[in-house]
């Protein structure tokens, strides 16, 4: 999966986010109304369509949607 | 004539203080933009206790309607189990004060056991064992709640996704299957996921325990209120669930098609749905009910499996699968046949 397909199923799960608020380079944490609900939601996101559960210090380390991106494609790797 | 330990009956009783998702709102109408997200926990209204209430009194309560709905004569009951985190007193221990109350003989054996989401089915463990080992025929569980009491007034997480309540449920004795094996699981180490650091025996109440902290999301609590770090439990949750589950479809020799249904607690429904995909349990055979209730702790999973009976969901000769987890973090499924 490209980032653009990472970012098309992020929004899909995310009831208030119209399609093309977040682009590669976006700190998701700035991203108005941020919750922990929007935690859940990335953590399940990435859990249910690769297979990779994120702890909470890997998603401290990220503040961008490309360094989530990443962070899954790093831990794919080393599965 | 072998003895197997069954759930017989369950009654819940609800606080009478409802607290609505427009309460919330005007609690915290900065976390109105959020709605639509918010409703993915599937909850939308929770009864808060009431000041001065304890949670002996709200399982009290579910057990006086327990006798009344199902006709149980007291007299019967020989051992009572009381799951709680809030206790009367340092000591006595409050099952024997609930077994006054309830007006329950003398010859019945009490004991309190301190867990949150998974003290159900430790509960079904323990009476199993004592029907099936110690021959005593009747033992009612009750299993209260009253964490609200703890929660920090700008804690909005556990404001929006909890409730109180208690549950009464008689696990009796019969010839034929009942409550499964077992799959337990502790983890000490995530002691701090879900905590209320100050004011018990380790760490006394001091002017640093109500120094207020404010996390990345809103949420403000102290080291005397009830913390919860929601994501990690969520992590805990989505990887300790489905593996315990598979453990125990293995022990019993069962598939999840041999399942007639899940009742996971209700920690919100987001999670449990989460949970669901990825074990690839069909929707149908799963039962919620946290609607109108919140997530009740150790009463979740009898709360909703009294609901299931009631709305046809569930019937006798039904095998169920039930799974707990939380606070600890503690951990643990059965399966039951009805």
């Amino acid at each position: 999966m490209d980032i653009q397909a990472f970012i098309k199923g992020l929004e899909a799960e995310i009831e208030d986010l119209p399609p093309g608020t977040l682009k590669p380079d976006t700190d998701y944490r700035k991203v108005a109304q941020w919750s922990s609900m929007h935690a859940l939601i990335v953590i399940a996101y990435v859990d249910a369509n690769f297979n990779v559960t994120l702890s909470g210090p890997d998603l401290r380390g990220t503040n961008t949607i490309s360094d989530l991106y990443n962070l899954v494609q790093a831990k794919l790797k080393n599965v | 004539m072998p003895a197997n330990a069954y759930i017989k009956a369950i009654s819940y009783h609800l606080p009478e203080k409802n607290y609505s998702n427009e309460d919330f709102f005007s609690q915290f109408p900065e976390a109105r933009a959020g709605e639509e997200n918010l409703l993915k926990t599937g909850v939308r209204n929770r009864r808060i206790i009431a000041p001065g209430e304890t949670a002996s009194d709200i399982a009290v309560k579910a057990a006086e309607k327990f006798f009344t709905e199902h006709k149980i004569d007291r007299s019967e009951i020989g051992f009572l189990l009381f799951c709680a985190q809030e206790f009367d007193h340092y000591t006595p221990t409050t099952a024997c004060i609930i077994q006054e109350r309830l007006g329950l003989p003398k010859n019945c054996g009490a004991l309190d056991y301190n867990l949150g989401c998974s003290g159900f089915v430790y509960g079904l463990s323990l009476a199993k064992g004592l029907i099936e080992s110690s021959g005593i025929k009747n033992v009612l569980l009750l299993t209260s709640s009253t964490l609200t009491k703890t929660f920090h007034p700008r804690d909005k997480s556990s404001w929006f996704v909890f409730g109180d309540g208690a549950a009464a449920t008689l696990i009796s004795s019969r010839e034929t299957k009942g409550i499964g094996q077992f799959v337990f699981g502790t983890d000490g180490s995530g002691k701090n996921k879900i905590i209320v650091k100050d004011g018990g025996a380790r760490n006394a109440l001091t002017e640093t325990s109500t120094q207020d902290v404010t996390d990345e999301y809103g949420n403000t609590t102290n080291n005397s209120t009830f913390f919860m770090n929601g994501t990690g439990v969520f992590i805990f949750a989505l990887k300790t669930v489905p593996e315990m589950i598979n453990e125990l479809l293995k022990k019993e020799g069962r598939k999840i098609e041999d399942v007639d249904l899940f009742i996971f607690h209700q920690a919100n429904l987001f999670l449990v749905d989460s949970i669901r995909k990825k074990m690839g349990v069909p929707e149908e055979k799963v039962f919620n009910f946290m609607e109108n209730t919140g997530n009740t702790v150790s009463s979740s999973i009898p709360i909703a499996l009294h609901e299931a009976l009631k709305a046809g969901k569930a019937k006798k000769g039904d095998t169920i699968v039930i799974a707990g987890f939380g606070v600890g973090l503690s951990w643990a499924a059965t399966t039951v046949e009805l």
